[in-house]
């Protein structure tokens, strides 16, 4: 932070605030065009629409991370200290997303039980 | 040996006129209050994350979740059918505040005073307009469309068909539905009134059937993570309030140390958007 002038660091701020925004827009748009809410008739895949609102988000939590709470001007050991633990949720994520279809084979099976004979 | 903790190491400029840390050099050359407060901010995060991912994971177990374009599409002042438009607009009052604090950690660098206090009180008023927007949507759910954390009436459906009868709204007899329609099952007497629809295609077609409530958990989650957020936000105003009183009072300007408490809190409201960020993605966009 103290590297950073003054007049510049509010340039900074204000450079950030209005990325910020933008992206916040184009999700918005890209919830409501890929469901046909903008064009009737236009629909895009769900799969990429999450999968590029998820990036765009994480840009935005990046953003706000290194230039808001000044993560960028900190030490790089401290970085990792934060980084590091943070990136392994990742991993959380995803496990927890296939145990969720795990989950849902599961109820399926109790509301449709295979029916096993036994034979004698 | 007692005696070598005693030792004294030569004190680095950064902590003279501090007592909070004596432990020799600080680490990573942060003081001690900032470092707590990132990592306390982290272990936050783990606590939103499992929630978001609880969220998820159930969002996955089940056949038919609440589709949130439908859901959240109400706006004050008697606006139905403008999906995400309220949401989005308590976004950018969030985003706005986590600019004014921006502004007011920079003032404090400059150790200008009148600057610090004039962009606190900016922020403690967009995290009130963000709270009273929360309030809105919360009230509008609870009352108007009668979702509770234990009945979630928007249910969606799977199968292509007609409706039997209206609800005096926005559905009358005839109308015809596609699947993967979310539903709001209408609410009167004390009651849900589900429709009776005719199936018009598919294994079960000319079968008469009645809406099904939607999953539980939907209700339970939306009310419990945003209203930890709307905590974390509660809890935020609070502090900003308590260090704009003692940056107007002069308190800061004795430390000399860049106002570094509005730095520190500064971190934590700026968490609290980041937060916001993830909860908006989880709940209106995907």
């Amino acid at each position: 932070m103290s590297s950073v002038s003054y007049e510049a660091s509010k340039g900074i701020a204000n450079k950030t605030i209005l990325i910020l925004g933008a992206i916040t827009i184009i999700e918005v748009l890209i919830a409501l065009a890929g469901k046909g809410y903008l064009i009737d008739g236009l629909h895009f895949p769900h799969m990429i629409m999450g999968l590029v609102m998820v990036i765009l988000s994480a840009y935005k939590a990046r953003l706000i991370m290194f230039e808001f709470m000044h993560l960028k001007y900190e030490l790089p050991a401290f970085v990792k200290t934060v980084i590091i633990p943070t990136a392994l949720l990742i991993w959380f994520i995803i496990a927890l997303i296939v145990e969720g279809g795990y989950y849902f084979g599961s109820r399926q099976s109790v509301k449709n039980p295979v029916k096993t004979e036994i034979k004698k | 040996m007692a005696s070598d903790t005693l030792t004294h190491e030569p004190n680095t400029d950064h902590n003279t006129d501090n007592g909070d840390w004596q432990g020799g050099k600080e680490p990573f050359k942060a003081s001690y209050g900032k470092l707590m407060i990132w990592y306390f901010l982290l272990s936050d995060a783990f606590t939103f994350a499992g929630f978001l991912i609880a969220y998820g994971t159930l969002r996955f177990s089940v056949a038919t979740w609440p589709v949130p374009d439908f859901v959240f599409s109400t706006f004050p002042g008697g606006f139905h059918h403008k999906p995400l438009l309220f949401v989005t607009l308590m976004t950018f009052v969030l985003l706005a505040s986590s600019y004014t604090m921006v502004r007011a950690v920079q003032e404090g660098k400059q150790e200008n005073k009148n600057g610090v206090v004039k962009w606190l009180l900016l922020t403690i008023i967009g995290g009130l307009g963000f709270l009273s927007c929360q309030a809105w949507e919360w009230t509008n759910l609870l009352t108007k469309e009668n979702m509770t954390i234990f009945n979630n009436p928007f249910g969606t459906h799977t199968e292509n068909g007609v409706y039997l009868m209206g609800d005096g709204h926005d559905i009358k007899e005839g109308d015809s539905f596609t699947a993967g329609q979310t539903y709001l099952i209408p609410y009167h007497d004390g009651e849900y009134k589900p429709l009776q629809y005719k199936v018009t295609d598919g294994p079960d077609k000319d079968a008469v059937k009645e809406q099904i409530m939607g999953p539980k958990a939907f209700g339970g989650l939306f009310f419990f993570i945003t209203g930890f957020h709307g905590f974390h936000v509660s809890i935020g105003i609070f502090l900003l309030v308590l260090v704009c009183v003692n940056a107007a009072s002069g308190l800061y300007v004795k430390r000399r140390n860049g106002y570094e408490m509005i730095e520190k809190i500064g971190l934590y409201w700026h968490f609290v958007d980041l937060v916001w960020v993830f909860v908006f993605l989880f709940f209106y966009l995907l």
